[in-house]
């Protein structure tokens, strides 16, 4: 079960022709899907487009009725090989996932599918993880598309935009026979706006109908001689299909006067902040209405020459707004003036910053040092010479005042634990080399932990350690991979590997039921029961299938004492081989998503619910804050007491506390302090449980006046 | 209303009608920023506006900072181009939903003084760089409330959290309300309150929640120039009020009459610090206090405003009031505790609470707690202690509900009668004369720094390792006052070695201090 449900907005993927859609990106995406007759879809969730995955698995009736099948891939590489099926077949089928991470697990299947080619359309919808939010490494989905030679759309960030994107993108895909990628930026993912929706179209050919009366051809298998005849093909055939497309289509745009001394060029997903640069320069009105010609580039790959060259037709210099690099469209556009023998004078990253996200800030900046160069009259008197402003207030200060707030584990995230037994057994055995993975257990890196020195993909944690094994060392090394990592590509690449080359490293492997960190999607091991779906494949057998000889499963990772002893056995054991530890509690999230709301309905119903608390008391707690170096829980945290006799904040626990039982684990395991406590509430208690609270409630009342009776007792203590 | 103080405007010809209103909010992950952006594009739509809000949703919504960003015009029949993100100096309305996020929102550009409304709720989300420290970490607020004024057209400041929370919902709701009340958009309070309606989940507390935000605003936005919270002054408490058997009761009021001859400035300290070691202790122990304090007192004046005796006043308590296991079983066992767990938790008539302590004894707080004599034999002899150790070692989960439980830590905490006899109190007996006698030693030579030797017991707290590793970075401190003799800014020094020692775990930075110390010649 994802973490967020789309059940009710699904509905909105029902909609007929003519009427209104109004939400998510994502959502509009997949109606568009629908209306252009997908027949397969495939994934593999990761932000921006986990949502997407979502929207489809709570879509599967609607998928259903229309005869649409939808899959859950084990990666990105799985699901663009799922686009197999449009290799042969007249079927238009849609992959999506993260970009560029997906995008690199996905290039064999990629290369392999460009090279065929295809006969439906295939779509690959990539959300590109770039800039502020981004969790990944900063590169471009723009050369994979290069690389392979399959077609790259970058549509402009509105609804109706991304809509015909996905429209023009299938068509696209099957006049070229290449698969297409369409490129949707993060904050594009999750706009909020409208369209006017069209019918659903039920695939002319379903999976059922291909499968029953199969094709081949071997014209379009990546085998010699045919695989030469395929690069041959591409430069021959499919280029020129794909630019004859682009440009009859008009698939991209320009807006502004029809002539001018200068103009921008851009990438569609540019586009908004393009406009908003120009308005804010005086140049556009609140609708896109601009004085400066402007090519927006739809299709970002490939280019069309004369089209690009018609738009600098009279213009002294032209802009090229385009962000990430290497620069590849203004190179390309800079060698085509060139070659055509123009004037114009292409500029693009002397004016905006080479590297980096392109915000409001640097668009208005970038703009403006181009106009000002190269069309000074174009710009309102005020813009050209700023009367100065204020200086603004002063933030220097500030800037040491405010705290960093990177994101972290979650309230009872029973991942903390793990990592506070980490922490412990480094103090007791010393510094270790310790490898991260992709997934929530990588806020390790940051305090109050600081454990882990590299992260290289998905699932590669232990494979990232594997030179780390030399008979000299007197130490091992540690690495982490999370259950979604280990099922991705972790089995093979991390832990088979390990056994194979006889790696003496320590593996744990987070079991937290769900692909956590892209939003609790479930996965192989996870342990609830999918209508669609098979789970509760444990990791331990498939560890165990991969020979794995040495291995201890921790089901309860808030038992600390228990983690480090592992830990420090696998550590120190004599035994050779991979030391794997599976260390299992369920997203505390995910799990809260599910059970307070029956916990909430036995209360009401009279049912006998015990809820845990923790707490704090605050005249025991000296405040040296030893615990939340060990914990970093948001609901543990600091308050001051009104007393003058205390210099230091207590710690404190609030009321969002689920109760996981870290912090009494830790202060015992680390030999803290003895202010913690645990509450347990018992809701509806039974007979028997309040006859004993009696009991105990008077015998202790008993000996609490007896000693309150000898002592001088303060009001306010 | 709202674009007219920009320095750049939108094209000519372009009506009023059609300009762009921009709000941004930044929230930390988990506050239900979302559910705001949501509720603001629903008003707006409501209104006859198209809006469009975005958010970077992913693993920064775990805990970390986050920002969701909202433009809308009113709706002319054409789409207007909106951008997805906030820009520097072009933001109307700044929703924080924490103090420490309206400074990032200021240092980050999107408040400007021309134009933008700084709403923020005036609450604390501790990062965990600021809870880390073995000191006060936090960042000041002070800070951020003094540069809000100036950086934002209006600031609107006030604790949205409390109020959701006293309402049953989450800020979200609390934070609309405070928007609705600023009037930084043309749209009624009824059409917020039906968006909220509309949500279907929870409407009730969020509207109470959303009602009250929305008065406190108004009331703020009416009364001009400070709109900014001031935190209340903690004033001085009345006397405490005492109770117990009579013959004790005359000992206290003797000792409070000795209290109330002191110089007047230090009275408050010393009253709370006589009731402290009274309430650990006995009436004796609040005499042993009293004499300490006089020794102080009586190097001190009034010139100085007795800086010295106030702070001996307050370390004395603490260190008099050292953490062993009779004062935990004893806190743990109070009638008074019970009855706090129970506010605290919240527990209603007819739940029983069960409550687990965690306990985890060593060998050293064993024979701490052994008389002088007999703890100090085990403790001499490493294979005694090591083979006691091992079975005393280990962490004991108590449920003081339970009798015997109860009991057991009972049966510690009065262990408090033969307190005197034990090995840790001669062990910390000790280790205050030492501490204190060094201290007035320096009053004739240097009144600041023994002023600052007494603030040092600060560093001295936590229990077993944390306490061991404290008292190593007290002597380290303390071990820079041979460097710093004869110097004028010796006091300064040990001042800043404290600050220095509170700033990390193992006093790395301490160190660093120290080094320096040690390079600056005599």
């Amino acid at each position: 079960m994802a973490e967020r449900s789309f059940a009710k907005e699904v509905e909105k993927l029902r909609l007929g022709a003519g009427e209104e859609f109004a939400g998510e990106g994502i959502l509009a995406i997949t109606k568009a899907l629908l209306q252009c007759g997908v027949g397969y879809v495939g994934g593999y969730q990761g932000a921006p487009i986990s949502h997407l995955m979502d929207v489809l698995a709570d879509a599967q009736d609607i998928l259903g009725e229309l005869g649409v099948h939808f899959e859950a891939s084990a990666s990105e590489a799985t699901a663009t090989a799922m686009l197999a099926a449009s290799v042969h077949y007249p079927i238009r089928g849609a992959a999506t996932f993260k970009s560029t991470v997906g995008t690199n697990v996905a290039s064999d299947a990629l290369a392999n599918l460009a090279s065929g080619g295809v006969t439906g359309g295939a779509l690959i919808i990539v959300g590109e993880d770039y800039g502020e939010g981004s969790s990944i490494m900063q590169e471009r989905s723009h050369a994979f598309a290069m690389k392979s030679q399959v077609w790259l759309l970058d549509p402009r960030p509105n609804l109706p935009s991304i809509v015909k994107a996905v429209e023009d993108g299938f068509e696209l895909s099957e006049v070229s026979n290449t698969p297409v990628m369409l490129q949707v930026r993060i904050r594009c993912c999750h706009v909020h706006g409208h369209f006017t929706a069209k019918d659903n179209q039920r695939p002319p050919m379903s999976v059922a109908d291909a499968l029953s009366a199969p094709r081949r051809d071997t014209g379009r298998i990546v085998l010699p001689p045919a695989s030469f005849l395929h690069e041959k093909e591409k430069v021959a055939k499919r280029w020129p299909a794909a630019v004859d497309f682009i440009k009859s289509r008009k698939i991209n745009e320009t807006f502004g006067p029809d002539h001018g001394s200068v103009g921008i060029v851009m990438q569609g997903g540019m586009y908004n902040s393009v406009i908003r640069a120009l308005q804010r320069l005086g140049l556009a009105d609140t609708y896109g209405e601009t004085d400066v010609p402007l090519y927006v580039l739809n299709a970002v790959y490939p280019l069309v020459d004369d089209e690009f060259l018609a738009f600098c037709e009279g213009k002294q210099a032209v802009l090229v707004v385009e962000e990430g690099q290497p620069n590849y469209i203004e190179q390309a556009f800079a060698a085509m003036l060139h070659k055509a023998g123009r004037g114009t004078k292409l500029v693009g990253k002397e004016h905006l910053p080479m590297a980096g996200e392109y915000t409001g800030q640097v668009m208005l900046d970038g703009i403006g040092s181009f106009l000002r160069a190269h069309a000074p009259h174009l710009l309102p008197g005020e813009v050209r010479a700023p009367n100065k402003l204020g200086e603004g207030v002063d933030t220097a200060d500030l800037i040491n005042v405010v705290p960093g707030r990177p994101p972290g584990f979650c309230i009872g995230c029973p991942e903390r634990p793990i990592f506070a037994a980490t922490k412990l057994v480094e103090q007791e055995l010393g510094k270790h080399h310790i490898a991260s993975d992709i997934g929530c257990h990588l806020f390790s890196i940051m305090p109050p932990f600081d454990l882990g020195a590299t992260t290289m993909g998905y699932g590669l944690g232990p494979a990232s350690v594997s030179a780390f094994n030399s008979p000299d060392a007197k130490r091992r090394s540690i690495s982490f991979v999370g259950d979604g990592g280990f099922w991705h590509n972790g089995l093979t690449s991390s832990i088979g590997n390990a056994v194979f080359n006889r790696n003496d490293g320590v593996i744990v492997i987070v079991d937290n039921f769900y692909s956590a960190a892209t939003g609790g999607q479930d996965i192989l091991s996870s342990r609830a029961s999918n209508r669609t779906k098979s789970t509760k494949h444990p990791i331990d057998e498939a560890v165990k299938g991969m020979g794995v000889k040495w291995l201890r499963h921790i089901d309860r990772t808030y038992d600390v004492g228990k983690m480090q002893a592992a830990l420090r056995e696998a550590l120190t054991t004599e035994e050779k081989g991979p030391k794997i530890i599976v260390a299992s509690s369920e997203c505390m999230l995910n799990r809260q998503r599910r059970e307070k709301p029956l916990v909430d309905k036995a209360i009401k119903g009279g049912e006998r619910v015990v809820k845990p608390k923790f707490g704090v008391d605050e005249d025991i707690c000296t405040g040296d804050h030893a615990c939340m170096r060990l914990s970093g829980c948001p609901s543990l945290s600091v308050k001051s007491l009104d007393d003058p006799l205390r210099d230091d904040p207590v710690a404190s626990i609030d009321q969002n506390c689920v109760g996981c039982g870290n912090c009494g684990e830790v202060a015992d395991a680390a030999v803290l302090c003895p202010s913690f406590y645990r509450a347990d509430v018992v809701h509806n208690p039974g007979r028997w449980d309040r006859f004993l609270e009696g009991a105990r409630r008077a015998a202790i009342g008993l000996l609490q006046r007896r000693r309150e009776s000898r002592r001088l007792t303060f009001a306010d203590a | 209303m709202l674009d007219q103080a920009s320095p750049l405007r939108p094209k000519a010809g372009a009506s009023d009608d059609a300009q762009v209103i921009k709000i941004a909010v930044l929230a930390v992950g988990g506050q239900g920023g979302g559910v705001l952006a949501d509720w603001i594009t629903d008003v707006a739509e409501r209104n006859g506006y198209v809006a469009q809000s975005t958010s970077v949703a992913g693993v920064a919504q775990r805990t970390g900072a986050t920002i969701y960003y909202i433009e809308m015009a009113r709706d002319t029949g054409r789409l207007p181009v909106f951008a997805l993100s906030p820009s520097q100096g072009d933001v109307d309305i700044l929703i924080a939903a924490e103090l420490m996020e309206a400074g990032r929102a200021i240092i980050r550009g999107f408040v400007t003084p021309e134009r933008t409304t700084l709403i923020t709720s005036s609450h604390r989300i501790a990062a965990v760089s600021e809870k880390i420290e073995p000191g006060d970490g936090r960042a000041s607020s002070e800070k951020v409330h003094t540069t809000a004024q100036a950086a934002a057209k209006r600031f609107i400041a006030f604790d949205m959290e409390k109020i959701a929370a006293d309402n049953g919902t989450m800020i979200s709701a609390s934070l609309l309300g405070a928007l609705a009340g600023s009037d930084a958009l043309p749209f009624t309070r009824e059409t917020y309150e039906q968006a909220i309606g509309a949500g279907g989940r929870g409407v009730k507390p969020s509207l109470a929640a959303f009602g009250a935000a929305c008065d406190r605003a108004r009331g703020i936005a009416a009364a001009p120039a400070t709109a900014a919270e001031k935190p209340a002054v903690a004033g001085s408490k009345p006397a405490p009020k005492v109770s117990g058997p009579e013959t004790l009761l005359k000992g206290w009021q003797e000792l409070a009459g000795r209290v109330a001859a002191l110089p007047e400035p230090l009275r408050d300290m010393a009253e709370r610090g006589l009731k402290k070691v009274v309430d650990y202790q006995d009436i004796a122990y609040g005499g042993e206090y009293l004499d300490r304090l006089d020794r102080a007192v009586a190097l001190d004046n009034a010139e100085r405003g007795y800086a010295l005796s106030i702070a001996a006043a307050k370390h004395l308590a603490n260190a008099m009031c050292y953490d062993d296991m009779i004062r935990v079983a004893d806190l743990k066992t109070r009638s008074t505790r019970d009855k706090r767990v129970r506010k605290e938790v919240g527990v209603k008539e007819g739940s029983v609470l069960q409550v687990t302590e965690y306990f985890h004894p060593r060998i050293e707080e064993f024979c701490g707690t052994l008389p002088v004599g007999l703890g100090s034999y085990i403790e001499s002899r490493p294979k005694l202690a090591a083979f006691l150790d091992r079975r005393i070692n280990r962490g004991r989960h108590i449920r003081t509900d339970s009798f015997t439980g109860f009991a057991m830590l009972w049966f510690v905490g009065g262990l408090r009668r033969w307190r005197r006899r034990l090995l840790r109190h001669r062990v910390e007996v000790e280790h205050l004369e030492r501490w204190y006698g060094l201290a007035l030693g320096y009053v004739p030579l240097d009144y600041a720094l023994a002023t600052e030797i007494l603030n040092c017991r600060r560093l001295i707290k936590g229990y077993s390792d944390t306490h061991a590793r404290a008292q190593s970075k007290f002597d380290r401190v303390l071990s820079a006052l041979p460097m710093l003799k004869g110097r004028d800014d010796a006091a300064d020094w040990i001042r800043r070695l404290r600050e220095a020692a509170l700033k990390d775990e193992k006093g790395d930075m301490l160190d660093g201090a120290l080094k320096t110390v040690a390079t600056l010649g005599g």
